[in-house]
């Protein structure tokens, strides 16, 4: 006989953990968190650098401090956890086949689930960076693993390619320990990383940004030797005779993160625009019970965002458990218009829907004096002004469920700069 | 002296000038004076990093400035992190080195680790 859970959790990082205490405080008690790595809280077990939980808990701490307060809540609760624990398979009647070396392999049958194994990032391979295949070039999160968790200097003369967060946050760790950082080079003429870290990773660390410049050769014959960079068009192709030259011993790349979207083939999901999930209003995928959130359903740029959205999944499981989260044929579909790259959620269920549905996209390049326009059936219901607007910082408005009247039809998210109006 | 900064109070990335006499210059709300005139007069941060640990499980414990440090004195922060060795065990906020570096300020440890 197979046993039975009522909530399997995939992931104990910051989404998992949130999730589980969520649906706990919910009146979920039979819950079964499954973990990949050796500790509770993900990433956030190397992410010693400072600026978590400002929204969460109203101070900042470290990842670690973080990650301790959520470990705290879900020891306090008792609610099970398995550590050095992979899940392999989901099936579509919610059969979790997990393995790790005390059980071996293991399957489960889940009432409800909820997806949090968070994202992965681009590789090397990904990009096809021209030139030899030398040892040295790692990515950042992959760096910061090492130096923050393992206690290894994984080099002393380093370029980084791309200017993600985890880049810039790399360049100064790596320059604090001592490693002179020659520069970034992002291909896009803007940064993908915060101002802050702009500030405070770079320019406090004089380290150069190089916006619209590329790595366009590697060299090395067993380990890295060197680098060129060289700018590009804007078709993002490299411009011939624009090389500059590095010697360095370390690339890291900081080029993208992707969510772990392998297990929604197993269950027979499509990935979104995100590469995740598509989700309702609730988390809920298009599987009955079957819950997803944080960096798996699309990167979070802030924790605090993943903590939030993880508690609505975590709320969700627990409805569904107790028969309160219908299906309805009749739904809202969500669609990303012009200037934004997706929208979470993709549907709106009204007829299950709180009153404040929080709608969450990214848009597609910085917009300065914008509007954000909420249109259902091609008929403005919200709209939203905005000076700034950047692809580095998730947009989160909140849409009254009132403005959205009928349970159908398609509601669009677009830009409109301010001078058509 | 004058000096032009990037505002990282919000998403907007205000280019500020600032000038000899601390006018401020380039914001487009009031918190960007705020911030620059602390940026140019005693520009401070959080010291984050890692420190050797005698733990069976862990190589390094990771800590930070209990509060920010003047900018100046980040690497020599550094300097007393790098010849420090904690002992387990260790818990969050326990004080790894008093008054790091003539800051005033203490080190602490930012997770548990007990053996």
């Amino acid at each position: 006989m197979m046993e039975t859970k009522d909530l399997v959790i995939i992931g104990g990082g910051s989404a998992g953990m949130a999730a589980a205490v969520s649906a706990y405080d919910h009146g979920v008690k039979d819950i079964l968190i499954l973990e990949r790595g050796p500790f509770l809280g993900g990433i956030l077990n190397q992410c010693i650098h400072n600026g978590f939980g400002l929204h969460e808990f109203n101070e900042e701490l470290t990842g670690p401090e973080f990650l301790t307060r959520f470990v705290n809540q879900v020891v306090e609760r008792k609610i099970p956890y398995k550590l050095n624990t992979f899940v392999s398979n989901i099936s579509k009647d919610k059969v979790v086949t997990y393995s790790n070396s005390e059980e071996g392999y293991v399957e489960i049958k889940a009432k409800a689930i909820i997806m949090a194994a968070g994202c992965y990032e681009r590789s090397a391979g990904a990009i096809g960076i021209p030139g030899d295949r030398p040892s040295g070039i790692i990515t950042a999160g992959q760096a910061q693993l090492y130096m923050n968790e393992y206690g290894y200097m994984v080099g002393k003369r380093v370029f980084i390619l791309g200017s993600g967060d985890i880049g810039l946050i790399m360049a100064r760790r790596m320059s604090l320990e001592g490693a002179k950082v020659l520069g970034v080079a992002e291909i896009m003429p803007y940064s993908n990383g915060l101002n802050r870290n702009l500030v405070q990773c770079l320019q406090d660390f004089d380290i150069p940004l190089y916006l619209s410049h590329t790595v366009s050769k590697v060299v090395g014959k067993s380990h890295l030797e060197r680098i060129e960079i060289s700018q590009v068009d804007d078709k993002l192709q490299v411009i011939p005779g624009t090389v500059t030259s590095f010697e360095v011993d370390t690339l890291l790349l900081s080029i993208g993160l992707i969510p772990y979207n392998s297990l929604l083939d197993k269950m027979g999901l499509v990935p979104s625009r995100t590469r995740g999930a598509s989700v309702n209003e609730h988390m809920e995928t298009a599987l009955d019970g079957v819950f997803s959130c944080g960096n798996v359903l699309h990167v979070h740029d802030l924790v605090d965002n993943v903590v939030v959205e993880a508690k609505v999944a975590g709320a969700s499981a627990a409805l569904y458990l107790q028969d309160k989260l219908p299906r309805h044929t009749e739904k809202i579909t969500c669609e990303p218009g012009d200037g934004v790259g997706y929208i979470v959620p993709e549907e709106i269920d009204l007829a299950n829907a709180e009153d404040q549905i929080p709608m969450k996209f990214r848009c597609r390049k910085p917009t300065h004096d914008v509007f954000i326009e909420y249109a259902l059936n091609g008929e403005v219901i919200k709209s939203f002004y905005k000076q700034t607007i950047i692809p580095s910082e998730m947009e989160i408005d909140i849409i009254p469920k009132n403005l959205l009247k009928n349970n159908q039809g398609k509601l669009t998210v677009s830009l409109k700069p301010r001078e058509v109006k | 002296m004058a000096y032009d900064l990037i505002c990282i109070v919000c998403p907007n990335g205000c280019h500020l000038h600032v000038d000899d006499n601390f006018n401020v210059t380039g914001n487009r709300c009031p918190r960007g004076p705020v911030y620059a005139k602390q940026e140019v007069t005693n520009p401070t941060r959080v010291v984050t990093s890692t420190v050797k640990i005698n733990s069976k499980v862990f190589r390094v414990l990771p800590v930070k400035t209990k509060v920010a440090v003047p900018k100046k004195n980040i690497f020599d922060v550094m300097n007393v992190i790098e010849k420090t060795v904690a002992k387990v065990p260790v818990h969050i906020g326990d004080v790894i080195v008093c008054n790091v570096a003539g800051t005033g300020v203490d080190l602490v440890a930012t997770r548990d680790i007990l053996e």
